[in-house]
């Protein structure tokens, strides 16, 4: 069940916190085992706060949105007092000594914490299978991943081990595993929502947001988070809309370009006929559908794989083994200390993009690299700017592929790096954009989603033409492990 | 130093604020409080921190660029700094790169008999580093067996004020030192304490045959802090390049540290072991749009220089160089001396005063000018009670010095202690009388034509009237007397 209806039912008294609470924690109890979703799963405290919850309501507490909701938090997002690993051996023990931001907020609903998601270590994969606790396995087919890095927020929303989750996307890491998972996955404007307390990998393309079973959920969740914080100078100053108040039944003259950069040989052709339904769907309700060209897309990938690990190579720079995380305890001198700490805590793929950051910063390649990329993402950026003079909307699949087999690309981090394709250039030029899921494939039964990509702050346009394909389209299908 | 060279020197000067809280975080500025009380999750870089500008530090910053007649840029933003050290909790520092706060500035450094406009290449903000604590008797590193860090000082708002290579002599390099910390005073923006390292001094410097156009290779000095230490490390440093010139060697580019008790350099890294710090723009921070209108009001809020000070108050109260710049150079100095100008028309009087026994009180009790109980009324009544003759300028004096001490109006002292003067004449002819009476001898010399007898006469009879006497009066008296 939604959130939504879940809520009406609390407001009607047909059902208590304390239900819902031990219903999702028998789901986790009976899927866990085979998913992986999380990395630590709070099952006393849920029964102890949803009891709280009960209490409160029964006084008379107001009962918002999210009150007695059990919502997974993916595990790079701090929780006081609360174990966050961000998936990674150096971060094993760590316990963040305050909330995030959007953990306050939902603390300010009374939500209920199932857990911890698990994730690709420091949100790095688009597969979930770079968790030093362990890869997640996809809903609808173990055998699968279920896309990442949000693997455990998407996976566990998807079996119904949460009612919701809330996940962070650096160039994907929401709308991939959503779209794999056949789940709601939405990345809001940078700067909506505030990073504080998010553990960063990239600065400048982080953002958090929802995983959730429809739309309406997904604005609910919007309404909860965002909003400006000024312990993240670079949280938008605006007053919230009301999200919810944007799922309108209406597309008539809604204008929807469709580059041609997302729908290139890369995607796979079950996923292009299924997102192509998607559209006809849409000219059918009255929208009109355009393909455009944005030529600067083409270049998002390598400038992601610069700008990305770049900021990450100094973000990652303060686990060291010093004040908190993992320290080897044979180390005879501070280099051997930072060393030995480093080399033990960090997985490959970590490794992999601290080295090629460190490498795009250092003198005489810096030029080369780190700052012709950020040309070329003006660029992007302008590319945007220009469509959306033009369209509400930009409307491409999200995934070029449905969810593929575990270890069939890890041993190849280039093909891996393709699965966010369609994805990434939407964080470059901090657009909003969510992915809904639009059908299975043929063969292999497995969800497909598709992306709606607006201008900055446009999340209204965004959430509308979402909420219209999401009810043109009736995907109402249930993972295979229920 | 051989006359045959001359010396090329920098300064990099790192000035920690004093602003209430830290550069990027809400926590307090400490001094000599307990290790890590003063820190938070983002001054100790915890994951998911993020920094927030001080907007007072930023007040701050331009306050000491446009001292330094720096322009202030439009557009400016930080960077990161990246290099692994345990002071630092992020393993980089916030700092400003290609973009500083402000640029293209100078400062006339006057050497008495010529000025040196010493060039400002930039003034740039950064945070400064947590002080790492080597556990151990000696407190040395090489000696301890293990180090830990206090964070309190870690996110200190620091400026960094960089100079051109104009610096000629060290003399030259501690007199600007001396002439920016006493700008920077004045603003009221750091306490500069050289000993608590609120203000630190690095130099660059290069020894070159006189009248070679290329510059030598140059060293750079660390731990520079002190005018004193500033001066002789830079000598030392001067000497030791040129001998190495002048016995066919080479200077070798590297950084070298100022040891004070051997009054030595000695290398600490060589050019091949720089750090290769990575700058990139600080993807936490948006870019700082510095508009003109907020540089006026900053320029609004700061008054005078010393300088301009100085200036205007030889024009206006007609004081002579010396003592304008002298009264200008503290700023409370300054208002004091102006508050008493309000109340009393005699400037030079009343400078003569504060230059004088005043200071040299001051001194002795080592407080402030605002601290003294004497406040500018009562040095303004006092010197109105000189000119009106009620006491003479030997017994004012003592009064100041009670005054200094009990902070009583001059008219209450003069009239406990019985200090008006004398000068009532048929009062002071009969004490003359008697002087001469028991005087005979010095009388005989006087009028023997030894004329400067009369000198010990009247000392006696001030001796006699406890110094009271009017000495104006006494001395026309005697003169008709010895007639
Ligand atoms: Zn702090």
């Amino acid at each position: 069940m939604t959130a939504h209806e879940l809520h009406n039912m609390l407001v009607k008294k047909e059902i208590s916190c304390a239900d819902i609470a031990e219903s999702v924690l028998s789901r986790i109890n009976r899927v866990e085992s085979k998913t992986n979703s999380y990395i630590r799963v709070e099952k006393e405290k849920m029964m102890e706060e949803a009891a709280a919850v009960d209490e409160y309501i029964g006084r008379g507490g107001r009962i918002g949105d999210f009150t007695g909701i059990p919502i997974a938090v993916k595990d790079n997002i701090c929780t006081k007092d609360i174990i966050t690993t961000c998936a990674s051996r150096i971060l094993k023990n760590y316990i963040p000594i305050y909330d995030a931001t959007v953990i306050k907020k939902l603390k300010e609903q009374r939500y209920i914490l199932t857990g911890k998601a698990n994730m690709d270590e420091f949100a790095m994969g688009s597969s979930n299978e770079n968790s030093y606790f362990g890869n997640v396995s996809n809903p609808w087919d173990t055998e699968r991943v279920p896309g990442g890095s949000s693997g455990g927020p998407a996976a566990s929303a998807a079996a119904g081990e949460a009612v919701c989750s809330i996940g962070s996307d650096t160039g994907g890491s929401i709308r991939q595993p959503a779209s794999l998972c056949g789940v709601v996955g939405f990345k809001p404007t940078y700067g909506a929502v505030s990073r504080y307390g998010l553990i960063a990998f990239a600065s400048s393309l982080d953002q958090i947001g929802p995983l959730t079973r429809d739309v309406e959920d997904c604005a609910g969740l919007l309404n909860v988070i965002c909003g400006h914080d000024e312990n993240d100078s670079t949280s938008i100053n605006r007053k919230n809309p009301d999200f919810k108040s944007f799922l309108k039944d209406d597309v008539r003259n809604m204008r929807i370009g469709v580059p041609a950069e997302l729908m290139v040989k890369e995607i796979d052709a079950e996923v292009k006929s299924t997102v192509n339904a998607a559209l006809l769907k849409l000219e059918e309700l009255g929208a009109k559908v355009e393909e455009i060209s944005l030529p600067n897309l083409k270049y998002a990938l390598s400038v992601y794989y610069i700008i990305a690990p770049s900021e990450a190579s100094s973000n990652l720079s303060r686990f060291d083994g010093v004040r908190y995380g993992h320290r080897n305890k044979e180390a005879k001198t501070l280099r051997e200390m930072y060393k030995k700490s480093r080399s033990e805590g960090f997985g490959d793929e970590v490794k992999r993009r601290i080295m090629i950051g460190t490498y795009c910063l250092s003198a005489g390649y810096y030029d080369a690299y780190y700052e012709k990329a950020q040309k070329v993402r003006t660029l992007i950026i302008d590319d945007f700017r220009k469509a959306f003079k033009k369209y509400d909307v930009l409307i491409s699949p999200t995934s070029p592929t449905t969810a593929f087999k575990a270890g069939e690309k890890l041993d190849d981090p280039l093909t891996m790096y393709l699965s966010d394709i369609c994805t990434i250039p939407v964080n470059l030029a901090g657009l909003p954009a969510v992915s809904i899921p639009v059908g299975l494939s043929p063969e292999g039964s497995l969800p497909i989603g598709l992306q709606v990509i607006g201008d900055i702050l446009r999340e209204d346009n965004v959430l509308k033409a979402a909420y219209n394909i999401e009810r043109a389209v009736g995907f109402d299908k249930k993972p295979n492990i229920l | 130093m051989s006359k045959k060279y001359e010396s090329v020197i920098g300064l990099e000067t790192h000035i920690e604020l004093s602003t209430n809280t830290k550069m990027f975080c809400g926590c307090k500025l400490s001094f000599g409080e307990e290790s890590n009380v003063h820190t938070c999750p983002v001054c100790l870089g915890h994951p998911g921190s993020l920094p927030v500008v001080n907007k007072k530090a930023i007040e701050y910053a331009i306050k000491i660029a446009l001292a330094v007649n720096c322009k202030i840029r439009e557009y400016t933003i930080f960077h990161r700094k990246n290099y692994f050290y345990p002071d630092q909790a992020k393993n980089y520092q916030i700092s400003q790169y290609d973009l500083p706060l402000g640029v293209g500035g100078y400062l006339d450094v006057d050497m008495g008999d010529y000025v040196r406009r010493v060039g400002i290449t930039r003034v740039h903000m950064e945070e400064d580093t947590g002080k790492l604590l080597h556990t151990g008797r000696t407190g040395r590193i090489s000696e301890s067996v293990a180090s830990i860090v206090d964070f309190n000082r870690g996110g200190t708002p620091l400026i960094e004020i960089v100079t051109e290579p104009d610096i000629k002599s060290p003399e030259e390099a501690k007199e600007y030192l001396i002439r920016l910390r006493n700008l920077i005073l004045y603003r009221g923006v750091s306490n500069c304490n050289m000993e608590e390292g609120s203000l630190r001094c690095d130099a660059n410097i290069s020894v070159k045959k006189v009248g070679e156009e290329r510059i030598g290779t140059k060293t750079e000095i660390k731990n520079l802090n002190s005018f004193k230490f500033l001066q002789k490390g830079l000598q030392y440093e001067i000497e030791r390049q040129t001998n190495l010139l002048e016995s066919g060697g080479k200077v070798i580019q590297q950084t070298r540290h100022y040891d004070n008790n051997t009054n030595m350099t000695k290398v600490l890294r060589s050019k091949e072991e720089a750090h290769d710090y990575r700058y990139f723009p600080e993807p936490d921070l948006v870019p700082m749009h510095i508009e003109s209108k907020v540089v006026d009001e900053v320029r609004c809020t700061i008054g005078e220089l010393p300088a301009e000070k100085a200036e205007r108050f030889e024009k206006e109260y007609n004081l002579p160089k010396y003592d304008s710049s002298f009264l200008s150079n503290d700023k409370k100095v300054a208002r004091y001396f102006e508050d008493c100008c309000k109340l009393y028309s005699n400037a030079k009087n009343i400078s003569n005063w504060i230059m004088g026994d005043f200071s040299a009180l001051l001194n002795k009790e080592g407080i402030d000018i605002n601290d003294s109980k004497i406040k500018p009324a009562n040095l303004a009544s006092m010197l109105k009670i000189i000119d009106g003759g009620k006491i003479n300028s030997k017994i004012a004096k003592s009064v100041f010095e009670e005054m200094f001490k009990t902070g009583e109006s001059p008219q209450v002292i003069i009239e406990k202690m019985g200090l008006e003067q004398i000068s009532d004449g048929g009062l002071l002819e009969d004490i003359i009388e008697e002087i001469i009476k028991e005087n005979p001898g010095t009388v005989k010399q006087y009028k023997n034509g030894k004329k400067k007898a009369i000198g010990f006469l009247i000392g006696r009879v001030m001796a006699r009237t406890k110094g009271k006497a009017n000495p104006k009066m006494v001395n026309e008296i005697m003169t008709k007397k010895l007639k």
